[in-house]
């Protein structure tokens, strides 16, 4: 059996050996990452804790722990998951039809759970 | 044993052009496509958690008031053991990626330590999880049906074994959480207690003292999907680390093994910090 992980003349990232120095400099990126990563954890409690649902701050609270996932998430996969480090073609190939199914799926759910409720709040006895 | 079954090729004999259009190998694109995948299965389930909750026309369960207790701890603790959970996957995350860096140094000792902790880190997650998972089922004060058919709930826990009568301040709440909010103390709040319909305790598939049984359903699931794949992260990152204790990747060359585990334990952190959000603050 031909294996295609070993072929010669590509930059493939099993071939992409660091060395010492360079390594150095990768983990103090995972460093950066890993205290941003626990910053934004902590202040996410924090505002769950001392901010009470149907407060008035409440819905930008909601929003702002939307935002702050999603720029977790982002960390994740760019730097954990190095796909900030691949070639775009397959960025683009891993993020855009997930991008645009969920987009889809979200949408289309708000609305019929929103019809849903009304028609529910209607008839509620 | 690899290197019988294995031919170098060059370039040029697999692509017309001579580049690799995405420049990685065959099982790290495959992963990568399984990721995905599995990605929209836990978005599908997070989205009808989303769904079943908008469309629901009570009083939702808050997160911070399910969740407050810690082990062996009384009194209240919002959020605080999850907030643990999140910072020990993402620990045990962050251990991983060294773990893959020390690999690009072909530093086999680099690569025992930290695959070993992430090891250490994906069973103490379980083991929150298990705890969790025991905790949620046996709930806490619970409330009532009365005989009346309405809901009370009540403001203490009857210990085991215990009545009604010896709790001191035992109080039943009609309409908790709502405006008409009433509570009813003293003997009537014991009488009514003693002619309760049913006693509902903790969770189950079909009912929970939380709110709607949808809610103890979609824990159970979405938790219990993710613990699931966290416990075979956990199996797929054994089975490495004997590889790697067997210098099967330095006999190899080079330890895209590891980085290939690694890619599906950073998805698990990832769903983690989604379900996170999704469930537990929002």
């Amino acid at each position: 059996m031909e294996r295609d992980d070993l072929i010669v003349n590509d930059s493939y990232s099993l071939n992409a050996y660091h060395d010492a120095e360079h390594g150095k400099e990768i983990r103090k990126k995972i460093v950066r990452v890993t205290i941003l990563l626990t910053l934004i954890t902590a202040v996410e409690v924090a505002l769950g804790v001392y901010i009470k649902q149907g407060t008035t701050l409440w819905p930008f609270v909601k929003v702002g722990f939307i935002i702050l996932t999603l720029v977790k998430a982002a960390y994740i996969v760019a730097v954990f998951m190095h796909l900030g480090d691949e070639r775009k073609s397959l960025r683009y190939v891993i993020i855009v039809p997930y991008a645009i199914f969920i987009i889809y799926l979200l949408v289309i759910s708000i609305l019929e759970s929103n019809y849903v409720n009304e028609v529910w709040l209607q008839f509620k006895p | 044993m690899a290197s019988d079954a294995t031919k170098a090729l060059d370039k040029s004999a697999l692509w017309g052009g001579g580049m690799s259009p995405f420049s990685v190998s065959y099982g790290k694109m495959m992963m990568w496509f399984f990721l995905v995948s599995d990605a929209l299965t836990f978005s599908g389930l997070l989205v009808a958690y989303g769904y079943a909750r908008h469309a629901y026309t009570g009083p939702w369960p808050i997160g911070e008031e399910v969740f407050h207790a810690l082990p062996g701890l009384t009194g209240s603790y919002p959020l605080l053991y999850v907030a643990f959970m999140t910072f020990i996957l993402i620990v045990s995350s962050v251990t991983m990626v060294l773990a893959v860096e020390a690999g690009h140094r072909l530093d086999r000792r680099g690569v025992t330590i930290w695959m070993a902790a992430t090891i250490v880190g994906g069973f103490i997650f379980l083991g929150s999880q298990a705890w969790e998972w025991s905790h949620f089922i046996h709930g806490s004060a619970g409330y009532i049906i009365g005989n009346d058919n309405k809901i009370y709930h009540l403001s203490e826990e009857i210990p085991h074994r215990g009545t009604a009568a010896d709790v001191a301040g035992f109080e039943l709440i009609l309409n908790r959480g709502e405006a008409n909010e009433s509570r009813i103390g003293g003997q009537e709040a014991v009488r009514l207690y003693n002619a309760k319909v049913q006693h509902v305790q903790g969770a189950n598939l079909t009912i929970n003292e939380y709110g709607p049984p949808q809610y103890g359903n979609f824990f159970f699931f979405i938790t219990g999907f993710h613990g699931f794949h966290v416990f075979t992260g956990v199996l797929i990152n054994i089975i490495v680390f004997i590889g790697v204790l067997r210098g099967v990747y330095e006999k190899r060359g080079h330890y895209e093994m590891v980085e290939k585990t690694g890619l599906y334990w950073h998805f698990v952190d990832l769903v983690w910090v989604f379900v996170f959000t999704f469930f537990y603050l929002i």
